[in-house]
């Protein structure tokens, strides 16, 4: 073999990555019924208190059970990337698509507005927003899916203009088959795929900011924290309990990294 | 007999899944002589040529015997022995120079690269054999051509570059995959007489792939006849030519016969008493950009005018940068001429199909040439055919269901084929799919546009008899658009010829191709190859007479009037 | 070619004009105003009524942006809310703090990062190429912050070798300066190289698999060369843009790593000024922000624009 080629055994890295994430999702509806403590109860007079028996991650700078804080924090930091990758491919798949369909002043607008809603750093995007808002978790999640909907627009619109030169549009076009009849019937069966992919890629873009945010301080408000707020909280604590700021980065960092290697695997399953 | 310079000893190749590629390869190539290995596409001929030089592309494997290419056996050989012998004993000549050459690095460095990698010529001592090839190639200003970047030249230009690259250190063998199936026929002609002459004046051995038995035969001392990684005749070429052996080899060479211009001779002939006219277009200028004084920026049709009548079939000939493609855009309302008609029985269309009626765009269809995308991979056959019957003439359930058998009957497809999809039909069984969604909406007109280029021979060969059919069973009124003269000939009633977005040339068919009057068309009819030797000299003779005639001595300078008519 | 690149600066300034009007909109659809802010809860009504008439608060926003927009061009940007002394004098020191900070970065980074997916690239084996796939993979999803906390654990916490918190004052020597960079700079070098490196190997592969390169394969030509000269040669216009967008991409690094070594930059004082609503500071903070950034993107396009040999002779297709 003397081209290069990355060959990655689907099997391997798509059970690993998938297995993760169904236990992450596991985890977030567990703790909708039943958590090992009451992740706002003070168990302990001792703040960053190491893990022991029964308290298997310790406690918080206040005490409190970090494990089911985190466990807790599971459920808002998926529900806050999901809601937020959910809203951004419904503004942006809808809008591309229809862009590239379309075509003309529409397209030429939306891609306009596109443009320099990419060229602006969405962290900062963030940090003026909630300086004009305030901060709440829809805040939040508004600011996400907005700033990531113009990427999605992209890849949309791009995915449906180069279907709409396949010589099959262009046919039924010449044919006088409508914009919706083009859409659904002929471009959505080819577009659900790489769009799905593009869905996950998003999500661990959407859990990495919002989690940022909330690590300075200017996401999620206290005493409701998500993983990236539980980080910055316990920042003070890294020489008795570090498990306290380090457990949550590192389910972020899991997290990202498992939803990163599924599309990598599905792409690759794709090229074969 | 000579020495030989390679040696393929049952030779197996197989994909990572087990598919057999080749299958028992044997064959030897001796010194000074070309070999020609000639099969349909997937047939392993590509495979071989690049085994060759001990290189197999991913996920191939290789499951028994071997190699040699000047005594090393080259699929075990390590990869710094590999990359000695590599241009230097065994040089290869891709299909596509304008894929085939890096983009970003100047042609001349790219020519000497390997010489110079190999030690074995100087830097002063290569580019000055560099030169001196550039000039025996005719390349335009030898001595600073070199110093282009590759989309700086013509196709025809690049593709000798390639041959350049080939010669730089005068290897024992060229392997040369398919050196001109890229180019049009006129600029085909020019580079096999320098690729032939080349070959001949070294005394160089070439392992010759084509899909194109009538090019084989002038350039190679012996022809190989490959089918589904299977040699299935070797001999002299006069041999194979004149006395095949194995009747897959018969039905190639039938195939070339059948389409070429030898088959105006026995063509039946038809007596056609003026058929009432289908379809006129008269003055049509088009093309990309603003229109400025009635042009567009760039144009690419001059007022054309073509007529087809009812049970006619019209043939528009043209090479790359005619226009052809741009006339069967207008003629199907894809692209709205800057000025011209285009008339449905009299009555005119409008220039986009969005303000033709429903009526006017049942009645013009349109075949185009990538059958791929021409059909949606995600719809089975019955839901492709299924929504044009029911879009055009309302047909649903059991009255739609007899009428898609009945289509696919006319297309000799079985009825069965309704449950497939797309990618589990072979090339040509796509091209009747097309064929017969555009029949689906019971058209007038039918626009076929480079229907056959895609396919093999063979399939070639029974399209064109169904569209033979189709006009005599349905009466269609059909326009074929195509750069191949010899299909042409073997279908057409009337033909068309398009340079440069003119008509030069158009009249009965038998007419234009045997005694054309405009010296283009003389051109375009002394390129068809033929099977008998001795074609290649003739073609190549009467390009040069006619090239001043054509101002085909082009500029030194490469502007893009000659790349957008030179570029395959 | 020159019109291109004039025609994308134009719209470059066009961006950063629609950017001035959103930021100065949206610290203008602000609940309450901004005198009310300023002055906290417990302020009179006279006390609010006679700062807006000191702020100009009374007269037509699109005065008042006119104006803001003018103070800006000429670095001007009105007096901070909290600190009530010029803008202008808060930011230098802290812009060169942070220029300091996302400049080491890059110089260590990019360089490292190119040459990395490159000779990865070269050694091909399939163990070996999975390995590094999954290892940039794997740190270009990691947050900064766990980076950066893992470091200052291990470090500051542990070893004790390094602060964990960066202090920059102007008397600090090199040696110091030195040693309060270390952890920050390091957190951020390991995410962009990661990404950068990942995108290199990316690009090359996908050059690899182009039918030049099977012919220089042919040719006989070694792979570190092909890899190195051809390939390469064919990256440079999308690297250029992959190592400028991962440069603007830096921004976000650097707010999560200012904040966790309380490192006295511009990202620690645009967050500072949010959380007291300090807008006129804010302003001038995402003004800067969005001009690097934007500027940085205008450059990549450039770049990969001169090292694009078809955009000299752009030909016409038959295809739409």
């Amino acid at each position: 073999m003397t081209t290069a080629s990355i060959q990655i055994r689907p099997s391997s890295t798509l059970v690993f990555s998938a297995a993760l994430l169904v236990f992450v999702g596991v985890v977030a509806l567990v703790s909708l019924v039943a958590l090992p403590q009451d992740p706002f109860d003070f168990i302990t007079d001792e703040p960053f208190m190491p893990p022991a028996a029964g308290i298997w991650l310790g406690s918080d700078y206040l005490g409190r059970d970090v494990l089911s804080r985190l466990m807790d924090g599971t459920r808002i930091t998926l529900f806050m990337a999901m809601t937020a990758t959910l809203l951004a491919h419904l503004i942006g798949d809808t809008l591309g698509l229809t862009a590239a369909i379309r075509g003309g002043i529409l397209d030429a607008a939306l891609s306009r507005i596109v443009d320099v809603l990419l060229s602006l750093p969405k962290i900062i995007v963030g940090l003026v927003v909630v300086a004009a808002l305030g901060s709440s978790i829809w805040v939040i999640i508004g600011i996400a899916a907005v700033v990531y909907s113009a990427g999605v627009f992209r890849i949309a619109r791009a995915l449906g203009t180069d279907l709409k030169n396949m010589d099959y549009i262009m046919l039924a076009r010449s044919r006088g088959e409508g914009t919706l009849w083009i859409l659904f019937g002929e471009i959505l069966p080819h577009v659900i795929r790489p769009l799905a992919t593009d869905f996950a890629l998003r999500a661990s873009f959407a859990i990495l900011f919002m989690s940022s945010l909330s690590f300075i301080g200017l996401g999620v408000q206290p005493p409701l924290a998500d993983w990236g707020g539980m980080a910055r909280e316990n920042l003070g604590g890294l020489s008795t309990n570090p498990l306290a700021a380090i457990a949550p980065a590192i389910a972020i960092a899991l997290v990202s990294i498992a939803l990163n290697l599924l599309v990598d695997a599905l792409d690759d399953d794709a090229r074969h | 007999m000579g020495t030989s310079v390679l040696t393929v000893d049952h030779l197996g190749i197989a994909t990572k899944a087990g598919h057999k590629v080749l299958d028992d390869v044997s064959l030897q190539v001796r010194r000074g002589e070309v070999l020609a290995l000639i099969g349909a596409s997937g047939s392993g001929k590509t495979t071989l040529a690049l085994a060759a030089l001990g290189h197999m592309r991913p996920g191939l494997e290789h499951v028994g015997g071997s190699v040699n290419l000047n005594g090393v056996d080259v699929l075990k050989a390590p990869h710094p022995v590999l990359n000695r012998l590599r241009g230097r004993i065994g040089a290869y000549i891709a299909q596509s120079a304008a894929a085939a050459f890096n983009p970003r690095i100047r042609l001349g460095d790219q020519v000497v690269e390997s010489a110079l990698l190999h030690h074995s010529q100087k830097s002063a001592e290569a580019r000055a054999r560099a030169r001196e090839v550039f000039r025996y190639l005719s390349l335009p200003s030898p001595d600073r051509i070199g110093s282009r970047f590759p989309y700086q030249v013509s196709g025809g230009q690049l593709q000798r570059f390639m041959i350049a690259m080939g010669m730089q250190e005068e290897p024992l063998l060229m392997v040369c995959d398919e050196p001109t199936s890229a180019l049009d026929v006129t600029t085909q002609v020019e580079v096999m007489r320098l690729l032939k002459r080349a070959i001949r004046d070294n005394n160089t051995a070439a392992l010759f792939v084509s899909h194109d038995l009538a090019v084989v035969a002038q350039i190679a001392t012996r022809i190989a006849v490959m089918r589904a990684g299977r040699i299935v005749e070797v001999g002299e070429t006069d041999q194979v030519v004149n006395a095949p052996r194995e009747e897959y080899t018969r039905e190639l060479i039938a195939a070339c016969t059948h389409l070429s211009l030898a088959s105006l001779a026995n063509r039946p002939s038809r007596l056609l008493t003026a058929p009432a006219t289908a379809l006129s277009v008269q003055s049509i200028v088009a093309g990309y950009g603003n229109v400025r004084g009635g042009k567009p920026q760039i144009t690419t049709l001059h007022g054309v005018d073509l007529e087809v009548g009812k049970g006619e079939i019209v043939a528009v000939i043209g090479e790359s940068g005619s226009g052809k493609t741009t006339l069967a855009r207008v003629i199907a309302g894809l692209h709205a001429p800057a000025s011209g008609t285009v008339a449905l029985e009299g009555e005119p269309l409008a220039g986009l199909d969005r303000e033709r009626t429903d009526g006017q765009r049942r009645r013009v269809q349109l075949a185009v040439q990538m059958a791929d995308t021409a059909l949606n991979p995600k719809h089975r056959i019955r839901r492709i055919l299924g929504r044009v019957l029911r879009f055009f003439h309302g047909l649903r359930g059991d009255a739609a269901e007899a009428r898609m058998v009945d289509l696919l009957a006319m297309v000799s497809l079985p009825a069965n084929y309704l449950e497939r999809y797309p990618t589990q039909l072979s090339g040509g069984e796509k091209q009747r799919v097309n064929l017969a969604r555009a029949l689906a909406a019971d058209p007038d007109v039918l626009i076929c546009d480079e229907i056959t280029s895609a396919l093999d021979t063979i399939v070639a060969g029974q399209i064109i008899d169904l569209v033979k059919r189709l006009r005599d069973e349905l009466g269609l009124a059909i326009i074929f658009i195509s750069h191949d003269l010899a299909t042409v000939a073997s279908i057409a009633d009337r033909v068309t010829v398009l340079r440069h977005g003119r008509v030069v040339e158009a009249g009965e068919c038998t007419r234009v191709l045997s005694a054309p009057a405009d010296p283009y068309t003389r051109l375009l009819v002394a390129s068809v190859p033929e099977l008998r030797r001795g074609w290649l000299e003739d073609a190549a003779a009467t390009r040069k007479a006619l090239e001043v005639e054509l101002e085909m001595v082009r500029p030194t300078v490469a502007g893009w009037n000659e790349q957008a008519e030179m570029m395959p | 070619m020159a019109n291109i690149i004039l025609w994308r600066l134009g719209a470059t300034l066009l961006i950063l004009l629609v950017v001035s009007l959103l930021v100065f909109w949206a610290c203008e659809i602000l609940p309450g105003d901004v005198a009310q802010v300023a002055l906290g809860q417990y302020a009179t009504p006279e006390n609010v009524r006679a700062l807006r008439l000191e702020m100009g608060l009374d007269r037509p926003a699109i005065q008042r942006y006119l104006e803001w927009l003018v103070g800006a061009l000429q670095g001007d940007w009105g007096r901070s809310l909290v600190t009530k002394t010029p803008v202008s004098s808060l930011l230098s020191e802290r812009l060169a703090n942070t220029a300091l900070l996302a400049g080491v970065t890059t110089l260590i980074a990019v360089p490292l990062a190119v040459l990395l997916g490159v000779v990865t690239t070269m050694w091909n084996g399939r163990a070996f190429d999975r390995a590094a796939t999954v290892s940039f993979l794997a740190l270009s999803a990691t947050p900064e912050f766990l980076l950066a906390t893992l470091l200052v654990l291990l470090f500051a916490v542990n070893l004790g070798w390094l602060p964990a918190v960066a202090y920059l004052s102007t008397g600090s020597d090199f040696g110091q300066t030195a040693r309060a960079l270390l952890l920050p700079t390091a957190s951020l070098v390991i995410v962009v190289t990661a990404q950068i490196a990942r995108m290199t190997r990316a690009i090359l592969g996908s050059i690899l698999s182009q039918p030049y390169i099977e012919m220089a394969v042919l040719k006989g030509i070694p792979r570190q060369r092909i890899v190195g000269y051809h390939a390469l040669r064919n990256a440079v216009g999308p690297l250029a843009n992959v190592v400028a967008l991962n440069v603007a991409y830096l921004v976000s690094g650097v707010v999560v790593v200012e904040t966790i070594f309380a490192y006295p930059g511009l990202a620690r004082l645009m967050i500072d000024s949010v959380q007291s609503r300090d807008l006129p500071v804010v302003q001038a903070c995402a003004m800067i922000f969005c001009a690097t950034y934007v500027v940085l993107i205008l450059l990549a396009d450039v770049l990969a624009r001169l090292f694009d040999p078809h955009s000299l002779a752009e030909r016409p297709t038959d295809a739409l």
